[in-house]
């Protein structure tokens, strides 16, 4: 087991200087050593698919893995509103200091000065890297980049393409990487699932995987291993995440030793369409921008029978305008969903599940026309159709919340390397920059700024002390273990022959999730479904069904896999919450809350981020805590009254 | 309603395969086409069989993975719409729907309704990309490219790769699916240097993976999720024939 203590090698020197301070200081690999070293990079997101290109082209030997059928499709490529980059194009006054400020805030001080920085410093980079490659981003008539503002920050600092932004900008990204493919640095692994890490002498040195297509079980060895396997929203099996994205990888490297920060810290969105029925398998995001002209409001009687257009201004509550008068509309994503969720959780939900609330365009329309609600939403409108049938722009929207990002993931300190040695966290999987919310437009970008930016640098200077490392032998007695364990839980899943399927058991741990570790919990709650889970995971494991076998395409089997971390993890995230008692930024206790219902922070006894280590009993993790320390900015209350 | 099915069923791509007939009841017309897949799974996998394989990611229209043949038509009736985005309003209560995988030579059977459609990656990689480092990217805004010139690089760039064109057309041709990213990148002055390169080597690139000529039917963007214009072959086509005059020059 790993020594508790949390090094977060944050470099000596003022929050301005300490990222070039680090690059000047930290070891390089000679070109002709690099053809030598072998890494691994798990996810072909923004993350992934930029590391692996930039890793290659500075001349290391690469493999590249994915679990969907081309690296293109990781889930990045659903990205819609934009991504931020303080280039002060506007001339509105951004600033690298004020897009740090605005992240540190907008997580509500709870994540780690210097990486948030250094997220800032490496935005405007990334902008130029995208055009480079070709990314069609939006353009003022004169030929230069256009700007939007996003999610409640005063200044315009967005970058989008249309409402596709992730989808270009990953294009761009796997672009880079065929090229590396091409280029014979880049080996690629897609319909490949990594099942396990692989230490040897302590030092992560490869991942068993299954190739998705044979059910075969492939070894691969390296001098590292990098994950970028994205986030794990999904566990609350509705989500706006893709039906394959999971906790499995970086689970699975948390059992062999790389703690789990923040893991109960989950964005829920406010602007999903809301579930139809019970067959439903996903929630679609609707763009945030739609706020900018929409308004919410549910029916101030609960008994409501009327159509939305029929219901008179007097009978109508603009809750967000009501409670938060200088944002109205507008509010943070944290905000904007607790409030949706008190009205349905009151019995003022709209629609046949009383599970949404209205977006609603009237005055919009009034005020603009038709056209220019056309030209600025018309594609969101159009997808509203697609999904519903309904006409937009004759009545009201009906939206509701849906989880969406995770904050919380794999601990890493300043080199983007979790507590096991030479294993890396990239992206979504770790948990770095976001504190306890995430600003709209930040993710793409750190997802970027990870994968080309930083982890070049950090990575070579952990690979500068592996040059003398032979390469990995896959024969080592470790893998027969690791394979041994794999191919041990595959049986176990197809043998079980109970009656429940993996997403039935998905499903009912997704309920109890959101319903007691969501946008709301409390400690009754919480423990309540500690209970639960752990109700459910014994089940699991005595009335599972899974048919068919593990050497052939087996997408039951695949779920079960998925779903039998997931029951793990989801304990953890009650017990992350449970332990934190203090509400901040999307993580909200009942029982701490201001007056006037407003999230209360406890600086005093809870400005830290907690690291779990794992110990072998899923119910009993080990607390670590990284002291998060403020040497330059005061944190303020997160007010938007 | 209830909807009566035939599914094209087959192991693997050297197995044979056959229709085999299904009834799902209770099909609401909300669901999504994939979600009456999974209510058909469900069933089947609680009968301890087999379910039908299929493949899908992001099931909002983004990703490309989703893709089958609904009564002979890519992605099913609806204009511009994936399957994962085709919902069971489109259908009527009683009717039978034939779901079969895109058919191409170059997209062989995984299992069912899984294809492998490597194939469109390797043809990005023989040249679907702007040759530039990490790093060496001039500032942003030093080239400005006027906001026509975006929008039309970016009708192109919106294809999602999922390879309904190739399903559609007759010839099996890829032509849409190359032409676009060669129109892509054509159109930004980043991407311009390397056109004849490009165009040459991904042309070659479809042609060696078994995919057939284009014969200008059009069936490709009438079924294209997208809407990428067949213009893009056109583009396609000059550019590579200025190619091959530029080499014998
Ligand atoms: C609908 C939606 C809209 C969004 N909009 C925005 C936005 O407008 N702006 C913004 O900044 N952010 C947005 N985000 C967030 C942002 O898109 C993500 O945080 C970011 O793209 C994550 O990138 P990533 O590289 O970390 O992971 P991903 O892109 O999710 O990639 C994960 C990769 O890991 C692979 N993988 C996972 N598990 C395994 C395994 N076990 N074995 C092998 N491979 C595995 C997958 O195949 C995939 O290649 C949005 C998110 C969603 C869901
Ligand atoms: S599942 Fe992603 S496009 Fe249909």
């Amino acid at each position: 087991m790993h020594t508790p203590f949390l090094d977060t090698k944050i470099p000596e020197g003022p929050l301005e200087k300490k990222w070039s301070n680090y690059k000047k200081h930290a070891k390089l690999v000679n070109p002709n050593n690099r053809k030598k070293l072998e890494i691994i990079v798990v996810g072909t997101g923004l993350s992934g698919a930029s590391a692996a290109a930039s890793l290659a082209e500075m001349g290391y030997q690469v493999k590249s893995f994915c679990f969907q059928d081309t690296p293109r499709r990781a889930h990045s490529v659903a990205a819609q509103g934009g991504v931020n980059a303080a280039k002060n194009y506007k001339n509105d006054g951004d600033s690298v200091y004020r897009m740090f400020y605005d992240t540190l805030k907008g997580g509500d001080f709870r994540s780690r000065e210097a990486n948030t920085y250094r997220l800032a410093e490496c935005s405007a980079s990334l902008i130029d890297q995208a055009i480079a490659q070709g990314v069609p981003f939006a353009r003022e008539y004169g030929g230069y980049l256009r700007n939007r503002s996003f999610g409640g920050v005063q200044v315009s600092r967005t970058f989008y393409a249309r409402g596709q932004t992730g989808q270009q900008l990953l294009l761009g990204a796997y672009q880079g990487l065929m090229r590396q493919v091409k280029a014979e640095k880049v080996k690629l692994y897609a319909r490949h699932e990594m099942l396990d890490l692989v230490l040897i002498d302590n030092k992560a040195k490869g991942i068993i995987a299954r190739n998705l297509d044979t059910g075969e079980i492939e070894r691969h060895g390296a001098h590292a291993v990098v994950l970028a396997t994205g986030g794990f929203g999904k566990i609350y099996y509705l989500s706006t995440l893709a039906m394959g994205c999971n906790a499995s990888a970086i689970w699975r490297a948390h059992k062999k030793g790389a703690f789990m920060a923040n893991p109960s810290w989950t964005q829920i969105h406010p602007t999903s369409l809301p579930q139809s029925g019970p067959y439903q398998s996903k929630l679609t995001l609707m763009s945030e921008s739609l706020r900018n002209d929409g308004r919410i409001w549910v029916p101030k009687d609960q008994n409501e029978k009327r159509k939305p257009n029929d219901i008179p201004e007097e009978d109508r509550d603009y809750y967000l305008e009501r409670k938060y008068p200088s944002f109205g509309n507008l509010a943070p994503r944290d905000i904007a969903s607790r409030a949706a969720k008190e009205q349905i959780d009151a019995g003022k939900g709209v629609g046949a599940l009383k599970n949404a609330v209205y977006l609603d365009f009237s005055r919009a329309l009034k005020e603009y026309g038709k056209n220019i609600i056309k030209e600025r939403y018309g594609n969101l409108f159009d997808m509203y159709r697609k999904i519903t049938g309904i006409n937009a722009y004759d009545e009201p929207m009906k939206i509701s919340p849906a989880a969406h990002f995770s904050m919380g993931g794999l601990w890493v300190d300043y080199e983007l390397m979790t507590s096991i040695n030479g294993l890396f966290a990239i992206g979504e999987a770790n948990f770095s920059d976001h504190g306890a919310n995430r600003l709209g437009a930040n993710s793409l970008l750190q997802a970027c700024v990870d994968g080309y930016f930083i982890l070049p640098y950090t990575l070579s200077n952990y690979l500068a002390t592996e040059i003398k490392v032979q390469k990995t032998d896959i024969q080592h007695k470790e893998f027969d273990i690791a394979e041994a364990n794999c191919r041990k839980q595959l049986e176990g899943f197809l043998t079980t022959k109970g009656s429940k399927t993996a997403e039935e058991f998905h499903k009912e741990l997704g309920r109890e999730l959101y319903d007691k570790c969501g946008l709301s919990r409390s400690k009754k709650g919480l423990e309540k479904a500690i209970e639960n889970i752990q109700k459910l995971r014994k089940e699991f494991k005595s009335n599972l069904i899974v048919p068919g076998d593990a050497a052939e395409v087996n997408s039951e089997l695949e779920k079960a896999g998925r779903v039998a971390d997931y029951l793990e993890v989801a304990e953890l995230m009650c017990i992350d919450a449970l332990q934190r008692d203090e509400s901040c930024g999307a993580h909200f206790r009942q029982e701490y809350q201001t007056e006037d219902g407003e999230a209360k922070r406890d600086d005093e006894n809870f400005s830290y981020s907690a690291a779990w280590e794992w110990t072998t009993n899923p119910s009993k993790p080990n607390l670590n805590k990284e002291p998060l320390i403020f040497e330059f900015v005061k944190p303020t209350v997160r007010s938007y009254k | 309603m209830k909807i009566y099915l035939k599914i094209w069923r087959q192991k693997d791509n050297l197995s044979k395969g056959s229709f085999k007939d299904y009834t799902v009841e209770d099909v609401n017309k909300d669901m999504s086409f994939l979600e009456m897949l999974d209510t058909l799974n469900l069933k089947l996998v609680k009968q301890g069989e087999r379910p039908v394989e299929f493949d899908h990611d992001c099931r909002e229209g983004i990703c490309g993975q989703c893709g089958v043949m609904i009564n002979g038509i890519a992605h099913g009736p609806l204009k511009n719409t994936t399957t994962c985005q085709l919902h069971m309003r489109s259908f009527k209560d009683g009717d039978t729907i034939y779901v079969e995988p895109f058919k191409a030579e170059a997209f062989p059977i995984v299992r069912d309704l899984k294809v492998d459609r490597s194939s469109l990656d390797r043809i990005i990689t023989s040249g679907g990309f702007v040759s530039v480092d990490t790093g060496q990217a001039p500032e942003a805004n030093s080239i400005p490219i006027t906001y026509e010139e975006a929008e039309a690089a970016f009708d192109a760039a919106a294809c999602i790769g999922c390879g309904a064109c190739v399903a559609s057309c007759k010839n099996s041709s890829a032509a849409l699916f190359t032409g676009a990213k060669i129109t892509h990148l054509e159109l930004l002055p980043q991407g311009q240097k390397e056109t004849h390169k490009r165009v040459a080597e991904m042309v070659e690139q479809m042609e060696k993976e078994g995919f057939g000529h284009c014969s200008n039917t059009e069936a490709c963007q009438v079924e294209c999720p997208e809407n990428i214009s067949v213009l893009n072959i056109a583009r396609m086509n000059f550019e590579y024939n200025k190619s091959k005059l530029l080499v014998k020059k």
